[in-house]
């Protein structure tokens, strides 16, 4: 069948300044560059390109440029480019719509809604570069109250506190599948969390032998499928996870295709080389928060109680509710993954129609849980298209102990959102299992852009901190006298639980 | 509280930001003394507030009625006292009430009607709850559902005395003159940002426990948001009122010692805490993680008051002036020095306590040296 879809993208190529070298057909994983040894020029082919910058990065002569297609359709705000080609896309394979990483469409960022207050006059502000400013956070259930005793005039603490994990910033690494990405890109998580003092998420595909070493920086996942999921691998990890839902794909399950499935990845995955992992969309052994409570006790037992078990749902419209009886179903910590959250691999139309903004679902979480009076009992985590270091501030003022950073992560690495995650054929070595892309990614120095990330959110963390004058992250958690809305609905403003600028 | 806007809080500024100047003054032995030295001293600091408030709390104020809870309300209009009066009547045996005695010739800026009350709450009423439990409910009962009443004052044998002018105004418009009392806290107000208003003169009070404060909190939305949790509504939207229900909260109902509630308002930074011995590490980690919602951040000197004992303590980088200075068996607080030697010129002993150091006297305990409070979890007695 001819088809009918045009090229997205066009490559240009200023064939002055091009030498011939062919990286760029190297680099390219689509094919889209050949070179024409008859006219001795470099050709593209431009239907191949997915806009993923490698070539542009790495020709040594910066001779590529690539522009957006501007042929267009007739302009029709109803009928628009991207409605039109994934009716020709369907109506030429007959397939539903794959995607990779976040949602792309202009549903409302409500962090770029929020302004953060600075201290004046009567309450100055602290300057981080001459005073402490402290990020160390725990997650954990914490008691409501401290019960302490007096031995031989020395205060002794009597309540024995759950298990906590101990982070140096509130930025974690967010679940990243050992198949949905490469084993450096996992080598540098694990690397870069365990250099700063946090921690990475396995994500539901198990975890590579050779990262126990690391297991003290490590969430392991139990997803529905139970890939990868051992006795070893509980008792590795700093903490546990189970995952119900995701925001890229709330009520959907996983499927890493059979040709991704390597030896390697059949080994930690505990499957077949070249068989579909197909995470079921439910866990089979749960349909109720009673059967989620005996899943969270059967972990913890399994691991004698020393580890914190937390739960991650996609933020939904009932997320409140459902929060709350996580909670009272054990949930040492909760995971909140609203509707920008990343995949490897969605459906189009479920990761830009399902779920909803995560600061929504925070804030009514949050403020649920503190009316129920069970806030303490656990700690909340929030994910889902974290961009900066002001979308954490805003995040923890309105009530998350701590971040999950995904694509973000990704981004650092080299990742520049092309989206075509589930093609396997990442040219950045990231969102691939192919052995010869994946030693794109360096680990050593992925780890260290990762670090750098960190670093540099958490120095401008410090900076927001200090011009509010809080000079400790327990200060700015939940306090959301130091948000105002601009330009939000009374509604809006009431969920959020924040007042209007000027207020 | 919807009052709030009525008249006196105009702008319904969401908290009241304060400079201010502090004073406190115990007789370690428990002797009373009158009125002349606190205003004395207050007075000297009049450059530090602008006559937008002033109070003195008193303890050992009421003898003849020291098993009595003693109220004072204020009354924006006549149905919110109908009506907290009938709440009054309703849940306590009302021992006496009068109309608190003041000199109209004072000058005071639109002072409500104030009264007092002692009372019993009634045995038949409090059903297995605590005596001061019961209270508190009550007085967080009349101060958010009765438009125009609040309770700024429900302990036993002490009381608070505040309003909108200076402090030595408002002393005489309550007649301080004729009261005594072994433990005074004095506070004049710098409202920078808002006009005065009753309300939210200092000393805050709960139960027994009183609180002034100079600074801000910018970890006001934080703290509020915690205690909230525990049944503390702060009604009068000022970050003084969070600190003074955060030690009601973590001595009276957690009953920790004062000098480990210190250590949660003002804690030690964690490269501190790192560097402590195991067991302390612990104790100090685990005070972070409970009650970190309740670490008092951005500038504040606090002189907090209970039955028997008085405290100073400043936030932890100590944004904030205090001097305490010592004179026999009187123990004296203050935001300057110069206060104190208004009144002892000749002191045994004067200091200024690091950031975060509690200053604790406790009646008939003390002598000199031991008055800083020590280390949590060092040995030592509390
Ligand atoms: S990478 Fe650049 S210089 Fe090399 S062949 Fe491609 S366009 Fe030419
Ligand atoms: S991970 Fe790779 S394939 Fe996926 S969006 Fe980023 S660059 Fe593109």
């Amino acid at each position: 069948m001819k088809s009918y879809i045009e090229p997205e993208f066009i490559v240009e190529r200023d064939d002055q300044k091009c030498i011939r070298c062919k990286v760029c057909i190297n680099q390219c994983t689509y094919d889209t560059h050949y070179y024409d040894p008859e006219d001795d020029v470099i050709r593209s082919r431009d239907e191949n390109c997915v806009n993923c910058h490698r070539c542009v990065v790495f020709c040594p002569t910066k001779a590529i440029t690539i522009k957006r297609n501007t042929t267009r359709y007739t302009e029709n705000w109803h009928w628009t480019q991207e409605v039109i080609t994934a009716i020709k896309k369907q109506a030429e394979s007959g397939g539903v719509i794959l995607t990779g990483m976040g949602c792309d469409k202009p549903h409302y960022t409500y962090w770029d809604k929020i302004l953060l207050n600075a201290s004046q006059v009567t309450n100055p502000s602290i300057d981080p570069l001459r005073e402490p400013m402290e990020l160390r956070t725990f997650l954990g259930p914490k008691p409501d109250k401290l019960e302490l005793e007096l031995e031989n005039g020395d205060v002794v603490l009597k309540t024995k506190l759950s298990p906590q994990l101990c982070v140096e910033t509130p930025i974690l690494f967010a679940a990243m599948s050992y198949g949905a990405v490469s084993f450096n890109v996992h080598l540098a998580l694990a690397r870069a969390a365990a250099q700063f003092g946090t921690l990475m998420n396995t994500g539901e595909g198990g975890l590579d032998k050779r990262l126990y070493k690391y297991g003290d920086h490590i969430i392991v996942q139990v997803a529905s499928g139970r890939f990868g999921v051992s006795l070893d691998y509980l008792n590795v990890g700093a903490a546990i996870e189970i995952k119900i839902g995701q925001g890229a794909k709330p009520g959907i399950g996983g499927h890493l295709p059979g040709e991704k499935v390597t030896v390697e990845i059949s080994r930690t995955r505990m499957i077949p080389v070249g068989t579909d992992a197909l995470s079921p969309a439910p866990h089979h052994d749960i349909y109720s928060i009673e059967d989620l409570h005996q899943l969270i006790y059967a972990l913890k037992e399994a691991t004698d109680y020393i580890k914190p078990v937390g739960v991650k749902i996609a933020a939904v419209h009932n997320s409140a509710a459902i929060a709350s009886g996580m909670v009272r179903a054990g949930a040492d910590f909760i995971v909140l993954d609203g509707v920008r959250g990343s995949t490897g691999a969605a459906p189009k139309v479920i990761r830009d129609n399902v779920g909803i903004p995560i600061e929504l679902a925070l804030a009514s979480v949050d403020q649920r849980l503190r009316e129920e009076g069970i806030r303490n009992k656990t700690s909340i985590i929030v994910s889902g298209g974290i961009r900066g270091s002001a979308d954490i501030v805003k995040a923890i003022a309105l009530g998350a102990d701590a971040v999950y950073i995904g694509t973000a992560a990704l981004v650092a690495i080299g990742c520049t959102l092309c989206q075509k995650c589930y093609t396997g054929k990442c040219p950045w070595g990231i969102a691939t299992t192919d052995p010869w892309i994946s030693k794109r990614v360096n680990p050593d120095i992925a780890a260290r852009r990762l670090v750098n990330l960190l670093q540099a959110w958490s120095l401008e963390i410090k900076e927001m901190m200090g011009g509010m004058g809080i000079n400790s992250i327990e200060s700015l958690r939940g306090n959301r006298s130091q948000l105002r809305g601009v330009g939000l609905t009374d509604t809006e403003l009431k969920i959020l639980g924040i007042k209007m600028a000027g207020e | 509280m919807n009052f709030t806007t009525l008249l006196n809080n105009p702008y319904n500024d969401d908290k009241v930001i304060d400079a201010c100047g502090l004073f406190g003054m115990m007789d370690l032995t428990g002797r009373c003394f009158g009125s002349k030295d606190p205003i004395k001293a207050i007075s000297n600091m009049r450059e530090r507030g602008n006559g937008l408030g002033g109070g003195f709390a008193i303890y050992g104020l009421y003898p003849e009625h020291k098993d009595d809870y003693a109220f004072h309300i204020m009354y924006l209009n006549t149905e919110a006292k109908e009506k907290v009066e009938r709440l009054l009547s309703q849940n306590f045996d009302v021992v006496e009430a009068e109309e608190m005695p003041t000199n109209p010739k004072a000058n005071v800026w639109n002072p409500p009607l104030i009264w007092r009350y002692f009372l019993q709450p009634k045995k038949s009423a409090v059903k297995g709850q605590q005596d001061d439990e019961y209270v508190f409910y009550n007085v967080m009962r009349i101060n958010t559902e009765s438009d125009g009443a609040f309770v700024f004052s429900s302990g036993k044998n002490m009381g608070v005395f505040k309003g909108v002018g200076f402090p030595e105004d408002i002393a005489e418009y309550f007649c301080l003159d004729e009261y005594e009392g072994y433990l005074w806290v004095c506070h004049g107000r710098f409202p920078t940002n808002t006009p005065g208003w009753w309300g939210g003169a200092h000393p805050f009070s709960i139960l027994d426990w009183v609180v002034v404060h100079n600074g801000e909190l910018s970890s006001y939305g934080a703290n509020r948001r915690f205690l909230e949790m525990y049944g503390y509504h702060c009604t009068m939207q000022t970050d003084t009122e969070v600190m003074v229900y955060a030690l009601d909260l973590l001595v009276r109902r957690h009953k920790l010692p004062m000098e480990v509630a210190a250590k949660i308002l003002a804690p030690p930074l964690w490269i501190e805490i790192d560097t402590m011995e195991p067991s302390k590490k612990e104790v100090y980690t685990a005070l972070r993680q409970c009650y970190g919602s309740l670490l008092m951040n951005g500038p504040f000197t606090i002189i907090a008051a209970r039955t028997g004992e008085m405290i100073g303590l400043t936030d932890r980088i100590k944004l904030r002036p205090l001097t305490a200075g010592i004179k026999g068996d009187l123990l004296f607080l203050s935001s300057e020095e110069s206060a104190i030697r208004a009144v002892a010129p000749n002191l045994d002993k004067v200091w200024s306590p690091r950031g975060g150091e509690l200053v604790i006297g406790r009646l008939k305990t003390i002598r000199a040296p031991e008055i800083v409070a020590p280390e949590v979890g060092r040995s030592r007695a509390i």
